[in-house]
């Protein structure tokens, strides 16, 4: 990764021009660079989200489906055979895995599904990496009755395949990406260009905290909820703030959700997890912020894996829902602003990390999760007992069977 | 050097930099001059690239796998402006590799090259403060595309913050090839016309004579890219330009006889 920090040294877009704070910007990330003939769809996303904001009836009826139909508030999980094992820190585990669908996606799949409603956007695209995203927004659009289109990357279809046979269930119609990688970044290409063409009569609802403006911000409010729910439980639990709130971050929704909450608290560290896939060569990982520079991709200005020539780089990692070659904007501010720290977690450390809490806790997280796990396991047993470590398990194992049983048994366990 | 339509329709002829490889996309380019193009969009091969179909989509694939970079691109215009002092050039780019080259020392490198203007496929006028202030610098002409979907204030500042012509994209989508030309690219051309003098050039689906005949009634030019990208395909390098240049003179043929 040598050659990543003359990249960024090179990177453009000055300071000097971006002083002020436009809308839709995260310090100078962010913002939105979209071919013409969406700009219209983006206005009239950031109008009506604008408006259902100040409206009580979508809060009320977001908040109930929420709590009725995800089944929120998660709960904060003392993980204490774990803590014990590792023998530092205490571990708290926010349950986002236990949500309907099985991760935290379905957050914001309610919040952009009542969203299109009010706009009367009755066909709604999504892109999938793991599929939980896909599986979210095909039982959202069969809760409110929308027609659904999945763009998912073929190889993502390979790996994830049991996520694909559930939006088939629930009447969503999967279409394979064979183009690049065959993973997230594909799918998003495609999904886009069908937003391009049907955009009178669609809405996109994209499933991270990334692309145009107003997605990174909205995407964020609807995740919200899981560090406003983590903050509290945790002072009811301890009477104080953990050391640490830890999340995986592909494109960094489950952790911009379990962040933002302590922003404010500046003694809380705020730890992202990338994907350091098979090592650090660039290709073979998903580290935006170890082997990327700052660049435009998909809508907005963040850090992106590219070559000297601007072309983006191909993605490694074990987790389909980690494996893009960007990442949100806003975690581009905090990265650079000193407020969040990014680490990476290799493949074999996150299954590593599978294999640990399902066999000590009994809880089998999403391979997305792991990663944080992953981190959650390195620190843990330097830190004093006092300390906390709260861990946003953002999603359950159930869809990575196939591949588990394919790495675990190449690893002989 | 400027961006000028002599011919009534004008052509805006669009090639991916490196489709097949950069000696056969100089010769198409000066083939398609001579045969009546007005302006050349040299496409700069992208990874992702969101707007395009698959027609420019594989032409991208192809041009990276021989190595094509933006330098060799602008290398590539110059010796173009060399051969040809009167013909229109513009580079056509998604925005990272300009981003990644730098965007000051790409316009400076540009204008060095002799090119007439930019036109950046995802660049909107609210984020292009300092892009606009780099490419008048560099006296390079802006251009925009005004989209179906584009309420008319927004077309107001694309008119007033482009140069050299407007790019009216005829209907929703990516680039392609179709059989008829939507019914949207007239109604938009006059709304555009509201705002500006400029030249207006239609694009996205021109694909033959006649769709160029019908553009030529309502706008002052039309871009042909896929149909010519998608001839280049199906060629041998060796004829690429002599049947492109066939293709420009058919394109043409009608609309002479109709006057
Ligand atoms: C369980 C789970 N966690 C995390 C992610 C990564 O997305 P994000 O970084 O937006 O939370 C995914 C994406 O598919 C996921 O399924």
């Amino acid at each position: 990764m040598a050659s990543s920090t003359e990249v960024n040294k090179t990177a453009t877009l000055s300071q000097s021009t971006t002083g002020a704070q436009r809308p839709g910007r995260f310090g100078i990330y962010g913002g939105r660079y979209v071919p013409e003939t969406l700009v219209a769809a983006l206005d009239e996303l950031e109008h009506a989200y604008a408006e259902a904001q100040g409206d009580p009836a979508f809060h009320a009826r977001l908040d109930s489906l929420l709590s009725d139909y995800a089944g929120r508030p998660t709960p904060l999980y003392f993980a204490e055979r774990l803590t014990e094992a590792l023998g530092g820190a205490k571990i708290y585990l926010k349950r986002e895995d236990l949500l309907h669908t099985g991760a935290h996606k379905i957050n914001n799949c309610i919040g952009q599904g009542l969203l299109a409603q009010r706009m009367d956007k009755h066909r709604i695209i999504a892109e999938t990496g793991a599929g939980q995203h896909g599986v979210a927004t095909a039982t959202v659009c069969a809760l409110l009755g929308m027609e659904c289109v999945v763009y998912m990357g073929e190889e993502d279809m390979h790996r994830q395949e049991l996520n694909v046979y559930r939006m088939r269930l629930l009447g969503a119609e999967v279409r394979g990406v064979s183009s690049g990688s065959k993973t997230l970044k594909d799918a998003i290409n495609e999904a886009m260009r069908d937003w391009v063409t049907n955009v009178r009569t669609t809405h996109y609802l994209l499933g991270s905290v990334l692309g145009a403006h107003p997605y990174p911000a909205m995407v964020r409010d609807f995740h919200r909820v899981i560090g406003k729910e983590a903050r509290q439980q945790i002072q009811e639990k301890e009477g104080r703030l953990p050391t640490a709130v830890i999340a995986c971050v592909g494109g960094g929704s489950n952790a911009i959700g379990a962040f933002y909450e302590f922003i404010p608290d500046k003694n809380v560290r705020l730890i992202g997890v990338e994907a350091g896939g098979r090592g650090p060569k660039l290709g073979e990982h998903a580290a935006r912020f170890q082997g990327g520079a700052p660049g435009v991709l998909q809508g907005t200005y963040s850090y992106v894996l590219q070559d000297d020539d601007g072309q983006i780089a191909l993605t490694h990692s074990v987790s389909a829902g980690l494996d893009y070659a960007s990442v949100g904007p806003e975690h581009a501010a905090l990265h650079d602003s000193g407020r969040a720290e990014y680490v990476s977690a290799t493949d074999e450390d996150a299954l590593a990390a599978t294999v640990k809490l399902a066999r000590m806790e009994g809880i089998l997280p999403a391979l997305e999760s792991a990663h944080a796990v992953a981190e959650c396991i390195r620190m843990a047993p330097s830190l004093a007992a006092y300390e906390i470590l709260l861990v946003n398990l953002s999603g359950r194992g159930d869809k990575d069977m196939g591949i588990l049983s394919r790495e675990l048994k190449l690893k002989g366990a | 050097m400027s961006i000028r339509f002599a011919n009534k329709p004008g052509l805006v002829a669009y090639l991916t930099a490196g489709d097949p490889d950069l000696k056969t996309t100089h010769a198409i380019a000066l083939a398609a001059i001579d045969a009546g193009a007005d302006v050349i969009e040299l496409g700069v091969p992208f990874s992702d690239p969101v707007a395009d179909g698959p027609v420019i989509q594989r032409a991208s694939e192809r041009a990276l796998a021989r190595g094509t970079r933006l330098a060799d691109v602008l290398e590539l215009g110059k010796e173009l402006r060399a051969a040809r002092p009167d013909a229109g050039l513009v580079i056509f780019s998604y925005y990272n590799p300009i981003l990644r080259f730098g965007l000051e020392k790409f316009c400076s490198a540009a204008a060095e090259a002799g090119m007439d203007g930019v036109l950046v496929t995802d660049m909107i006028v609210e984020e292009a403060d300092e892009y606009l202030a780099y490419l008048a610098k560099h006296r390079l002409a802006p251009i925009f595309l005004a989209a179906p979907t584009s309420p008319d204030a927004r077309l107001e500042r694309i008119a007033a913050a482009s140069k050299g012509f407007v790019y009216a994209i005829s209907r929703t989508g990516i680039t392609g090839t179709q059989k008829s030309l939507a019914a949207d690219a007239e109604s938009l051309v006059k709304r555009l016309r509201q705002y500006t003098n400029l030249p207006i050039a239609v694009g996205f689906g021109v694909s033959n004579a006649e769709h160029f005949a019908t553009v030529g009634e309502f706008a002052d030019a039309a871009v042909v890219g896929s149909a010519i990208v998608a001839l280049i395909e199906k060629s041998e390098s060796a004829d690429a330009p002599s049947s492109i240049a066939r293709f420009i003179q058919g394109l043409r043929a009608p609309a002479m006889q109709a006057r």
